[in-house]
């Protein structure tokens, strides 16, 4: 069992993009993720396997570095929700896209998850991350200290604060934007959803009908018994054709742009979240200058230290948030696109090849005298 | 004389040319005087050049009766004497129908004859090649309010001799087309014939479109009659007998139709025949028959469970159907809100990309909706017709049993008249005990007949129940290749969305 973990800076030894969660284990209620990543030194790789408490340990600490400057302006990448073997109708919304599948859709959301902590600047420098990703035992389970910034609460007084103007234009029409997008994508993930939920109902029908069309099937030596026997069973081999089919396309709709949209959205939320921290510290130091000009000269010099440490952290923050923003447009611009293209590229792939399937069927046909 | 008759009538591939059939016959029933005496070569102009099944059927086997028949098979050949334009065949044409009759000349049961016609009809048929395409179309609203209707129109396309005009149209409603059904049911079916079932009354349907909802169930509804009038119809025109039924033909070509009146759902008419059912039903119950024949118990067992199958498979089709529906709302749903999700972008690429894909999205919502409306409208209805056909199947199975009651009956009371007058004989009553040997002979004529028309009934399902299986097998397939041909349609139009989309 590890000690606790100082907060020191290291460096990372793996290759942040050959982190790999190569399989889940099912022991009871308890899922286990095998997590593969590359030594830097070039010697080999590491094997470990973490449940979702470890990763929530993970997140923890990242949250915790209250030291580092301007740790309030990252946007956070965000964690998947946690995942239940017996899933309740509540979680299975809340996880979307990366409830569907066997396990691939979360696996590869948890993979992004650590790719995108491993190749932070700031957040990479953390311990924890290392010792998550190295260490053969797990990593500490015992509760972390409180962090400075737990997860947004929906507190009346933080929603009035989250209306709060901004000094600065930049941060202004960002706040804006990412509202608005965090709706649409929201709304576009969640259609998209039900597409790929009504795609895999239309799986299983056609299933259903090329079972019911096996059990068409007659024997005997009469020849047009025989023949409709025969237009059934090939007509119950088209409909396991239509449901294989049905069953790429929502594959790739899941893979690609459901992975995608998911991703994006619960990106947006972190970057919300990080504005409002930003938010919050501009009304901090909003309520430190007012304080400063109603202090009493005895309280003056305080209220100015006071201020001026506001004022810091706050610089400190804009600062870090102005790259992380910078940054995390270009990579969810790209990321999308990749999305789109990957999609376009998979369903093209299974449209040509169910167009031959079919196609096959169709000579039988023509060709069943 | 024989090339004389065959020069005559050069178009004459017109069966309902009663002149033409009268020139017809003398020559081959000249011909014919050596074949047997019940083959006698009476005028035939009384009867019409069709199957009338009133002549046919006539429980007196006269000698009309067989002409009909020596008229019905030896025009076919004799058109196919004047369409292939042969040397001189006086002969030859007469040969065909003779080598089927003649095997059967030891038979005193005239009936025979009658099947062999039919024979000679269903052989033939390559004679005048099945071609006939019929479509219903156009559907108008005529009247106002509950008085409405809707009015089709019936196009026939055919090269057939049967009919006048190579392309005709009429304008019937769906009352008409009840009335076709009912009257073919009333002369076929309880001789065994499988008479396809008409299309469903809708009561709600209908008086939406009465009412005047112009809205997309109103208009889904329509189509779905339309369609199901048309596959009615094709249906009854392959079958050969029917087709030549002149209630069909004038169904097909006469622009006015006197109106039947007793297809009303709720006419008394309509009541009587749903009272007529219950009655049949609870008949059918108690009647118990000693089936000599296993072939057609097989064939009940077979076609109960064929029904269960079929309805299975249609409930299977109908929620695939409801799937595919669904997945076009939320297709177009998720188009949307992409086109949203592009609009907001600041990025002008990824909005551009996002807006395509909203638009791509939006085309394969057009596409799903019509795969819906092939699942739909192909398997859907093709299953839902037939387990309405089986329906049909059974009745006939049932009529058969009713035709073997009645044969009975008349036997039992035969029996009872024989015993009645055994004791008669010791009574010193002549009066009475010829009464009652008149009684006999008549009974003992009904007994007969009855057997016959079992007999007939049963050879006429046999042959029914083939044609059904073969044409079941064609149906399917067809219907099949159309669904398969249009999965690869819609396939072929997604790559290309796709494919477009990549490209830009």
């Amino acid at each position: 069992m590890m000690e606790e973990v100082k907060e020191t800076a290291s460096v990372l030894s793996v290759h942040d993009d050959s982190i790999k969660v190569t399989e889940v284990l099912k022991e009871g209620d308890t899922l286990t993720f095998i997590i593969v990543s590359q030594k830097l030194s070039g010697t080999g790789e590491y094997h470990v396997d973490r449940t979702y408490e470890d990763f929530e340990w993970l997140q923890q600490h990242l949250f915790s570095q209250g030291d580092v400057p301007g740790i309030q302006g990252v946007i956070f990448p965000p964690l998947p929700a946690k995942p239940q073997v017996n899933a309740s109708p509540r979680s299975i919304k809340q996880l979307g896209f990366l409830a569907l599948g066997e396990c691939q859709p979360y696996c590869k959301a948890l993979e992004t998850f650590l790719q995108q902590v491993a190749a932070h600047s700031i957040l990479s420098k953390n311990k924890a991350v290392e010792v998550f990703l190295t260490s053969s035992d797990p990593p500490g389970r015992q509760k972390v200290k409180k962090n400075i910034f737990n997860r947004l609460s929906q507190a009346v007084e933080e929603m009035r604060k989250e209306g709060h103007k901004d000094v600065d234009e930049f941060f202004q029409n960002e706040r804006d934007h990412n509202l608005i997008l965090t709706g649409c994508t929201k709304t576009a993930a969640e259609k998209f959803l039900d597409v790929v939920a009504t795609e895999q109902k239309i799986a299983v029908a056609c299933g259903h009908f090329s079972t019911a069309l096996h059990l068409c099937v007659e024997p005997g030596e009469d020849p047009d018994k025989q023949a409709f026997s025969r237009v059934c069973v090939k007509l119950s081999e088209v409909f396991e054709s239509i449901k294989k089919n049905m069953t790429s396309v929502a594959e790739n709709n899941v893979n690609t742009l459901g992975l995608g949209l998911d991703l994006e959205s619960r990106y947006q939320e972190a970057e919300r979240e990080m504005l409002f921290r930003r938010t919050c510290k501009l009304v901090e130091l909003e309520n430190a200058q007012r304080n400063v000009e109603k202090a009493k000269p005895v309280k003056k010099a305080a209220m100015e230290e006071v201020k001026k440490a506001a004022e810091t952290e706050f610089e400190h923050t804009s600062g870090v948030a102005k790259q992380e923003i910078a940054r995390f447009q270009g990579a969810r611009v790209e990321m999308l696109q990749q999305a789109l293209v990957g999609w376009c590229e998979k369903q093209l792939l299974t449209a040509k090849e169910s167009a031959d399937q079919f196609n096959q069927h169709l000579e039988v046909f023509r060709g069943m005298a | 004389m024989a090339d004389t008759a065959r020069d005559a009538p050069p178009e004459q591939t017109d069966f309902h040319e009663l002149e033409d059939g009268e020139e017809l016959f003398p020559e081959p029933a000249t011909t014919q005087e050596s074949q047997p005496a019940s083959l006698a070569a009476e005028d035939i102009s009384t009867n019409s050049n069709g199957p009338k099944q009133d002549s046919l059927f006539d429980d007196d086997p006269e000698d009309l009766f067989a002409e009909a028949t020596e008229e019905v098979s030896l025009d076919s050949p004799e058109r196919d004497v004047l369409l292939s334009d042969g040397p001189s065949p006086a002969i030859t044409p007469i040969t065909p129908p003779t080598s089927v009759i003649t095997p059967r000349i030891g038979h005193t049961h005239d009936d025979m004859f009658t099947h062999s016609s039919f024979d000679e009809i269903e052989e033939e048929e390559g004679g005048d090649s099945f071609d006939i395409h019929i479509s219903v179309s156009d559907p108008e609203k005529v009247g106002d309010g509950m008085n409405a209707y809707m009015a089709y129109k019936v196009t026939t396309k055919t090269s057939m001799s049967l009919f006048k005009r190579n392309e005709f149209a009429v304008k019937r409603r769906f009352s008409d087309f009840l009335g076709l059904h009912s009257k073919l049911a009333s002369k076929y079916l309880h001789i065994g014939y499988i008479v396809p079932p008409a299309p469903e009354k809708s009561i709600v349907g209908m008086t939406k479109v009465k009412v005047g909802k112009e809205d997309q169930s109103s208009n889904e509804f329509v189509e779905k009659r339309r369609s199901a009038l048309e596959r009615y119809l094709m249906r009854t025109v392959k079958h050969p007998i029917l087709l030549k039924d002149p209630d069909v033909l004038q169904f097909l070509e006469s622009s006015e139709l006197p109106r039947a009146v007793s297809t009303q759902a709720l006419s008394s008419a309509g009541l009587l025949r749903m009272v007529n059912k219950a009655a049949d039903a609870v008949n059918k119950m108690t009647i118990k028959m000693n089936e000599s024949d296993a072939w057609f118990e097989e064939k009940q067992q077979h076609f109960e469970n064929l029904d269960v199958q079929l309805r299975k498979l249609h409930t299977s089709v109908e929620s695939l159907v409801c799937h595919r529906k669904e997945l076009s709302v939320n297709t177009a749903q998720f188009a949307k809100s992409a086109a949203m999700l592009g609009n907001s972008e600041d990025h002008t690429a990824l909005s551009r990309a996002l807006s395509q894909l909203a638009e791509v999205e939006e085309k394969i919502d057009q596409l799903h909706q019509d795969q819906a409306n092939a699942d739909f409208y192909l398997f859907s209805e093709l299953l839902g017709d037939y387990v309405r056909l089986l329906t049909a199947v059974k009745g006939v199975f049932d009529h058969r049993m009713k035709t073997w009651q009645k044969w009975q009956d008349s036997q039992m009371l035969l029996q009872k008249k024989r015993e009645a007058e055994a004791k008669l004989q010791f009574t010193n009553k002549p009066d009475k005990l010829q009464q009652a040997k008149d009684e006999i002979k008549e009974l003992e004529g009904k007994v007969q007949q009855g057997e016959r028309d079992f007999e007939q009934i049963s050879k006429t399902i046999r042959k029914e129940v083939s044609r059904f299986e073969k044409e079941r097998v064609k149906d399917f397939k067809t219907i099949i290749i159309k669904y398969l041909e249009s999965l690869v349609q819609t396939q072929q139009q997604l790559i290309l969305e796709l494919v477009l989309e990549k490209l830009v």
